[in-house]
């Protein structure tokens, strides 16, 4: 069994805490993983990308064109940056809350809403979710990440209680309980 | 026990394993977050220093000392160190001594993609390169033995790809090593010529005794499979031949400097086809064509990262890669917070059409559009000389039209040495000091303008106006950066002066001082006219609405800054809870 997760969004998103707690329960679980993340400006509005490799063995730490399992997009649109990862049998996890490139906000683009639904036909399947609004409901705004975590758990092989202990060591004391429930809805959804 | 790690906190383990006393460092990324875990060891003393030459020496001297040290740099980090580290060769070490680059191939966040191997062979000094985050720690340890062995600093050279990517590694215990005494042995530590002479002579043996010892060493690992294809490979790059080849019979080896040259001539006669695989400049190859191995030499640019898919294409094989993708989308450049205390002044400096010499940092994004205020970008602490330069070429004439703008901690790093040349050669520029307070890009590391060291704890802070004074300047002015129309009075005021002059900002980065985030802005549609004054700003919490052509402020980004009223002449921007 192996995995290659793809993960990425926009800088403030909670992309690379993520992408480090699905390493860690693939170790945990006895798995080899290596992760690889770009982030050099995130925090600044850019493009996050972490590159998740799950298997007995790993030797590269970044993922091959048309080899992602999984895609995890953190943001409407982003998914569409990362097509050439693709393959046919390539699942897709959605969250649908957008943020506006600046070339959008300033009116000079167009969220590419069309081209969004056209290239979802692509996926085996695409589960999507709404991670805003369960994070309101789970009473931070902030864990919203966790409920994309979450969604992404239903789809590996990993057992829950790894998952929720991963999950405890790594976020902020204070948010566990909101983490918590985030990432339980988002595996529901 | 396993952990997974980060390159970077991998490295900061093996110095903590080696019994490192010493850490030096300058921030740069990819290789920012090392000191920063190292800050976490109690028995390891650490700080940030002003730039790489200064930390390199703090290593040196603690090393003189009798003690383990470390330095962590980026690779043009390395340029600025580089005096030091020609003659430390020479000198050699007394406790251990390693530098710790992290290269930046395909340029992530760099402005250039040089390769820090060229370093360890102008140098004459050994470079070792680590495949994953196990690797990375356990090579800085063999780092402090050979360095102590041989009396050599070491180079350990990280990309991007290692110090950001993670992998398990087997934590180990610390094991303290003695000081070795203050070392005072004229002959060796002062490098008059005489002396420096035979320290040369000692340099060139040095390296034949590395060589020798790096063929027998265990730092180089044969893997045979297939006797069709043999790769020498090293770093990052053997993950990628592993995958893209895993028939291939490969020669990995954890030293890159000095090569094992009986080690590669004894693998060579076991395969057919040799080949190497490396990233950026082919040093490993044009050494081996040099010395008479029998290479085939792959058709690879000299630029950018490797990839399995692009060893694979090295190697004619196919690469699958979704025929789907997507041109054209809207981009996410990397774009100045919400609350930058930098926007103010470059709208005003925009305003003004001024020549912008910029320098690096987060202010360097100052260069997009709308705002579209920088000019130039070389290296750190350029902008002041540069604009030095361009005032003396025109007889001060471009002066006039020209503003040279650095960031505080940039400014500690080398842009002070461009400001007391410009004193001294009676220059007519104007500098402006962005001062947020903190060391921006790279995350956040206090400088001597911060007021607290690496550690927390707090530390005299060093007070630009004074100093400018010091210096002589009769110039210097302190202005809030988002008063838009008192910067571009003073911008008018200074830049027409026949003399110096140093203009200081006084906001705080967003992110380094939450205190200063209050209550967000919002518009009054009916108010609204449209103008777009205020997106013009380019602050991402402000956007325009298509449809109703006005502007329209995201609330949850909005850290109440109160830049944008100021640039609405419709009164149509207010906060919300304000009277």
């Amino acid at each position: 069994m192996s995995f290659n997760i793809l993960m990425f969004g926009v800088g403030g998103q909670g992309t690379v805490l993520s992408s480090d707690i699905v390493c860690e329960v693939a170790l945990e679980s006895g798995y080899d993983a290596k992760k690889s993340e770009i982030h050099g400006m995130a925090q600044r509005g850019g493009s996050v990308v972490s590159h998740v490799r799950i298997a007995k063995k790993v030797y590269s730490p970044v993922i091959s064109f048309g080899e992602a399992d999984i895609m995890v997009s953190f943001e409407y649109m982003e998914f569409l940056r990362y097509m050439e990862y693709v393959n046919s049998e390539t699942l897709l996890v959605l969250n649908t809350n957008k943020i506006f490139p600046p070339g959008v906000l300033s009116g000079k683009e167009e969220y590419p809403e069309k081209i969004i639904k056209q290239k979802l036909k692509l996926f085996k399947d695409v589960s999507q979710i709404d991670a805003l609004k369960i994070a309101q409901e789970s009473g931070n705004i902030k864990v919203a990440g966790m409920a994309v975590v979450g969604a992404l758990a239903k789809m590996l092989p990993f057992e829950k209680d790894v998952w929720k202990k991963i999950i405890e060591s790594k976020v902020p004391p204070k948010t566990i309980e909101s983490n918590i429930r985030a990432f339980e809805t988002g595996f529901r959804a | 026990m396993r952990k997974v790690l980060s390159g970077n906190e991998a490295i900061a383990r093996g110095a903590y394993e080696a019994g490192v006393k010493v850490v030096s460092s300058y921030p740069g990324t990819p290789s920012s977050e090392i000191t920063d875990f190292v800050k976490r060891y109690d028995d390891i003393y650490c700080e940030w220093a002003v730039n790489e030459k200064v930390a390199l020496e703090v290593a040196i001297g603690a090393s003189l000392a009798g003690r383990r040290s470390m330095t962590c740099m980026k690779h043009v980090g390395l340029n600025v160190a580089a005096d030091p580290l020609m003659t430390l060769s020479y000198t050699g070490v007394n406790g251990g001594l390693v530098i710790l680059v992290a290269d930046d191939p395909n340029m992530f966040s760099s402005q250039n993609e040089q390769d820090s191997r060229n370093y360890a062979r102008f140098a004459k000094v050994p470079l070792l390169e680590p495949s994953d985050s196990n690797e990375a720690k356990e090579f800085v340890k063999k780092a402090f033995e050979i360095s102590e062995k041989f009396c050599t600093p070491v180079i350990v050279r990280s990309v991007t790809r290692l110090s950001h990517s993670m992998s398990a590694v087997d934590l180990g215990e610390r094991v303290e090593t003695a000081s070795k005494g203050l070392e005072n042995n004229i002959p060796k530590w002062v490098m008059v010529p005489a002396n420096g002479r035979v320290r040369h002579v000692f340099v060139e043996e040095r390296l034949k005794e590395l060589q020798a010892f790096n063929s027998k060493s265990d730092l180089v690992a044969e893997e045979i499979n297939s006797n069709e294809i043999g790769i020498i490979t090293s770093g990052i790059p053997y993950q990628y031949v592993k995958e893209a080849l895993p028939e291939a019979s490969v020669l990995k080896l954890g030293m890159v400097w000095p090569l094992p040259l009986d080690k590669i001539v004894e693998f060579s006669k076991k395969v057919k086809k040799l080949y190497v695989v490396e990233e950026l400049d082919p040093i490993i190859e044009t050494e081996l064509l040099a010395q008479g191995v029998k290479l085939k030499k792959l058709k690879r640019p000299l630029t950018g990262e490797l990839s399995v898919d692009a060893v694979k294409k090295l190697f004619g094989l196919k690469v699958n890669r979704c025929k789907a993708a997507v041109k054209e989308l809207p981009n996410r450049p990397p774009n100045m917070c919400p609350g930058c205390s930098h926007r103010g002044m470059f709208y005003a400096i925009s305003k003004l059409k001024l020549f912008a010499a910029g320098d690096i940092g987060c202010y360097t994004l100052g260069l997009l559009p709308p705002l579209s205020a920088i000019n130039s970008t070389v290296c750190m602490g350029a902008s002041i000389s540069m604009a030095h330069g361009i005032d003396r070429a025109s007889g001060g004439e471009y002066a006039k039209k020209s503003v040279a703008v650095i960031g505080d901690s940039t400014f500690f790093h080398t842009g002070i040495n461009g400001l007391l040349n410009s004193v001294y050669n009676k220059g007519c520029s104007t500098v402006i000091i962005l001062d947020n307070r903190i060391t921006g890009m790279t995350g956040h590391q206090p400088n001597p303008g911060t007021g607290i060291t690496i550690k927390g704890e707090e530390s005299p802070r060093i007070n630009f106006e004074l100093l400018c004074r010091a210096f002589g300047i009769k110039n210097v002015v302190t202005v809030d950066p988002f008063d838009v129309d008192e910067c571009i009075r003073v911008l008018k005021e200074e830049t027409s002066k026949d003399e110096l002059s140093v203009i200081i900002t006084n906001r705080p980065c967003i992110f380094a001082d939450r205190t200063v985030i209050t209550n967000p802005y919002f518009i009054d549609e009916d108010k609204c006219t449209g103008c777009t004054a205020c997106t013009r700003l380019g602050c991402p919490a402000i956007a325009w609405d298509k449809k109703k052509k006005i502007a329209m402020i995201d609330e949850s980004l909005c850290t109440g800054c109160g830049l944008c009223p100021k640039v609405c002449r419709f009164d149509a921007i207010s906060q919300r809870g304000a009277k």
